[in-house]
């Protein structure tokens, strides 16, 4: 296939914007301007940048907390903290980036991006959306209202037990990890619910599920894995937390427990995890790459199957974590060689990628490098996965830093690489403003050279023996020098984060102007104005290709996405939804207004765990009243529902 | 020029009869609920698979308060389904009794498990295996309790005239839950209670 000239000759095929619509359409979907309106707004563009500045906000928490660990670790025999303040450090650390920021970051994107590349104005439940956010928060704080006081969880991100069980832990720390937990699944959940729901009605007439961005079918993904996985963790969480308030015996084996239990529950949850923090994330990649490369995605198809594959096979290695506790034989064969297969997706994705840059026309922007660099930390990660996947290897390798050091490479790397390169890409379209080229030059050196120095040398040590998980170490083991490295990438690593900060805070306020398509886009998102409107569409497209914008470049076909005239839909707040598989249009939903409840029934629920947190029947009971009283309002009907509608079309 | 007009076609709002976009999400609810029960009974059978000694310890757990109890809990949701298509044909009274009827079955299934929970010779915190028979059976009751709570409200959303013949989509998300809960039920009691009996 051709690649595109290096800019567009014509102008875009944009939406058209007749201002008398845009008028009426504003002031039907535009959020109040005061306190009020901020706490009750459903706009799903609002809360996907509160989603990213959140997430982002707990990024450079867990940062600080990594530094403040990697101060400690940097010379052998050193005492900055005491043992109990590195267990929490770390368990915070592993808690808050995993969490608070992986999966919450990528929901930002989605709930952004989501409706603008599928066409529609609304996600599908926006009062969820709402909540899904609300519940992000009040669940990150519970987490970390504990840390003040020194009762910050203590036995790592998994937690397993007995360690975590009420004999060698009896403080309140694990009780906030087990409730917090649960507290931040129902986010989850209910973003999920949302993603799968808004595939299946939102999308815009002829948006065929061939024709979605690979982002979208990566959130899809890990929202489907969601659905099925997190309930595995809730449930491990409350478990545990009866076990240690209300002597039951799940875990403690003086009474017939399994702590192992805690394992298959844990990682049958955390397994999928792993792949919903990186699929969205390689979605970002397959979508924004190819505008880099002035071509389209190199074997979409292939791709996208990949992606889905990745996730199937994924549900069903969850014992590749736990090859050192002692499992059956067969058992470690079948789960070894299953973790084996993963592989394959993954290097469907990577030649995809590598082919797409061979064969295009390579602009070195700032996404470019970003998204350059993540395929290459790819590579060193999904070789060390391989090499862990191994029985034999991973036996001698479990619980030492090239685990540590795996971990990284395929979470930070695969996950933060390209949302930063995202970030870059689709700045122009969220503030209107283009991002400084050369500090993103900068920051993208530094955090790559930090990265590397800070976590490559990992693998040397894990090698060496060195375990995970301790405070300090003794001089002379040939463990003192890898460590400096670290310690000093590590810092790097923060400094060039930092410059990315600045380009962000800058660029927002001072960047040059964008326009609504600055790269030369594909999909429908570059077709409307930066940023895009309250309401996202004026008329909603009418698609016929999976590259709306690149049709007149690609194939000399008569079918062309017509973006002028269509769909209306200006009586009221309401948008369309289509058949789920063909992306006929079918129905036309009325939309929520902007409501409080959602705030109100996070702000419930907290109250409500933290009456159970501090043991008080009285302030869970009240709170549990209070979510029931909101719920009813919630599902309350309004007046007889109204049948059907006469389409207002623009033509 | 173009310019904004109004045809002819007609499309229906939030769609036809009880499948509308809450419809889709209500499936998704129950999907990760569902899940939740299957780990809990996978939960069940590692503990009794992993353990030393009988399982249960104190042999398979009578029937005679389970069989009557699940007669009443399957029998209730053929009854607000039976209420529920009363009432999307307008039928107002019959839809009131269907809800209504599920409401003192699935009430008395509630009355019939406490009753049960108080005549066991355990209690929670004394093993293994009665820490997952009370999570088991407690965390269905409250699903169980959920679902009367929304049949509730919409018995008196029904009462009051808030919920109307044309709201079809209400009652089929409250009798769709109760559906779930009931069907989870006869999972929850083959683990319980006839698979000690299957050795």
């Amino acid at each position: 296939m051709a690649t595109l000239p290096l800019s567009r000759p014509d102008a875009p095929p944009a939406s058209p914007q007749p201002p008398d619509i845009v008028q009426k359409l504003d002031a039907i979907w535009g959020e109040r301007s005061d306190l009020r309106g901020w706490f009750s707004t459903v706009d799903h563009k609002t809360i996907g940048i509160r989603y990213i500045v959140t997430a982002f906000a707990f990024l450079l928490i867990g940062g600080v907390e990594a530094l403040i660990m990697r101060i400690q670790l940097a010379r052998p025999g050193a005492t900055v903290l005491s043992p109990e303040q590195y267990n929490q450090l770390f368990s915070m650390h592993g808690v808050t980036m995993i969490f608070l920021y992986s999966l919450p970051m990528l929901s930002g994107f989605s709930n952004y991006l989501w409706p603008l590349m599928l066409g529609s104005r609304d996600m599908a439940y926006p009062r969820l959306n709402a909540l899904s956010y609300w519940i992000f928060l009040a669940s990150g704080l519970f987490l970390y209202i504990s840390f003040p006081f020194g009762q910050a969880p203590n036995s790592g991100w998994f937690n397993y037990v007995p360690q975590a069980g009420r004999d060698q832990n009896p403080g309140m720390n694990i009780d906030i990890y087990a409730l917090g937990l649960t507290f931040f699944g129902i986010s989850t959940t209910v973003g999920s619910v949302n993603f799968i729901v808004t595939l299946l009605r939102m999308r815009a007439p002829g948006m065929s599920v061939n024709r979605l961005p690979i982002l979208v079918w990566g959130t899809l993904t890990a929202s489907v894995a969601n659905i099925f996985a997190v309930p595995a963790v809730s449930l491990a969480s409350v478990l545990l937390w009866l076990d240690r308030n209300a002597g039951t015996h799940f875990f403690d084996v003086s009474g017939g427990g399994q702590p192992m239990l805690w394992q298959h529950l844990f990682w049958l949850f955390g397994h999928p995890w792993v792949y919903a923090l990186v699929l969205p994330a390689m979605g970002i990649v397959s979508d924004a790459l190819p505008i880099h490369c002035r071509r389209p995605l190199v074997g979409y198809t292939p791709v996208a199957m990949a992606t889905v594959a990745t996730m199937v096979v994924g549900l069903g290695v969850w014992v590749h974590h736990m090859f050192a506790v002692g499992a059956p034989p067969l058992a470690l064969s079948f789960f070894s060689a299953a973790s084996f297969v993963i592989a394959i997706p993954s290097t469907v994705a990577l030649f995809a990628w590598i082919g797409t840059i061979a064969t295009g026309r390579v602009q070195v922007t700032t996404p470019f490098l970003f998204f350059a660099g993540f395929i290459m930390l790819f590579v060193i990660g999904g070789v060390s996965g391989v090499m862990t996947a191994s029985v034999a290897l991973d036996w001698q390798l479990t619980d030492t830093y090239f685990v540590v050091a795996h971990l990284h490479y395929v979470l930070l790397g695969i996950n933060l690489f390209p949302v930063i390169g995202g970030i870059y890409h689709w700045f122009p379209k969220v503030t209107g403003r283009m991002m400084s080229e050369r500090l993103g030059h900068w920051s993208f050196w530094t955090i790559f050279v930090g990265f590397n120095l800070a976590f490559f040398p990992m693998h040397v040590l894990g090698l060496y023996g060195m375990p995970r998980r301790v405070w300090t170490y003794p001089a002379g083991m040939g463990f003192d020098l890898p460590n400096a490295i670290i310690s000093g990438g590590a810092f790097i690593l923060a400094i060039g984060i930092l410059l990315f900060l600045i380009n962000v805070i800058k660029s927002a306020t001072s960047g040059p102007r964008a326009g609504p398509d600055p790269w030369a886009g594909s999909t429908l998102e570059w077709s409307i104005p930066s940023p895009p409107p309250s309401f996202n569409f004026a008329v909603i497209p009418l698609l016929a290709s999976r590259h709306p914008l690149w049709e007149d470049h690609l194939k000399k076909s008569e079918e062309r996405t017509i973006f002028d005239s269509g769909f209306l839909l200006d009586e009221g707040k309401e948008t369309l939804a289509v058949t789920p598989l063909d992306g006929q249009p079918s129905v036309i939903l009325k939309m929520p207004g902007d409501s409080l409840l959602p705030g109100l029934l996070a702000a419930a629920l907290f109250v409500f765990f933290v009456g159970l947190l501090v043991r008080s029947d009285w302030l869970s009971t009240t709170a549990g009243a209070a979510v029931a009283i909101v719920l009813v309002m919630w599902f309350q009907p309004t007046k007889q529902p109204q049948d059907q509608e006469r389409v207002r079309v623009y033509a | 020029m173009p310019e904004a007009r109004t045809i002819d076609d007609t499309l229906p709002i939030h769609g036809r009869g009880q499948v509308g976009t809450p419809w889709w999400g209500m499936l998704c609810l129950i999907a990760t609920e569902g899940s939740i029960f299957a780990y809990l009974i996978f939960a069940y059978a590692y503990l009794g698979s992993q353990g030393l000694g009988s399982w249960p310890p104190n042999g398979p757990p009578d029937l005679k308060l389970a069989v009557p109890a699940t007669l009443l809990l399957v029998g209730s949701s053929f009854v607000l389904e039976w209420g529920k298509r009363a009432a999307n044909r307008g039928d107002r009274e019959r839809g009131l009794f269907g809800v209504g009827a599920a409401l003192l079955l699935g009430g008395a299934f509630v009355a019939l498990e406490l009753f049960e929970w108080s005549t066991k010779p355990f209690a929670l915190p004394d093993n293994s295996y009665s820490s997952i028979y009370f999570m088991l059976t407690g965390t269905h009751l409250v699903h169980v309790v959920v679902g009367l709570f929304a049949l509730l409200v919409l018995f008196i959303w029904t009462f009051d005239g808030r919920v109307q013949g044309a709201h079809v989509q209400h009652r089929a998300l409250a009798t769709l839950y109760w559906h779930f809960v009931d069907i989870v039920w006869l999972f929850v009691f083959t683990t319980i209670y006839l698979s000690p009996r299957l050795t």
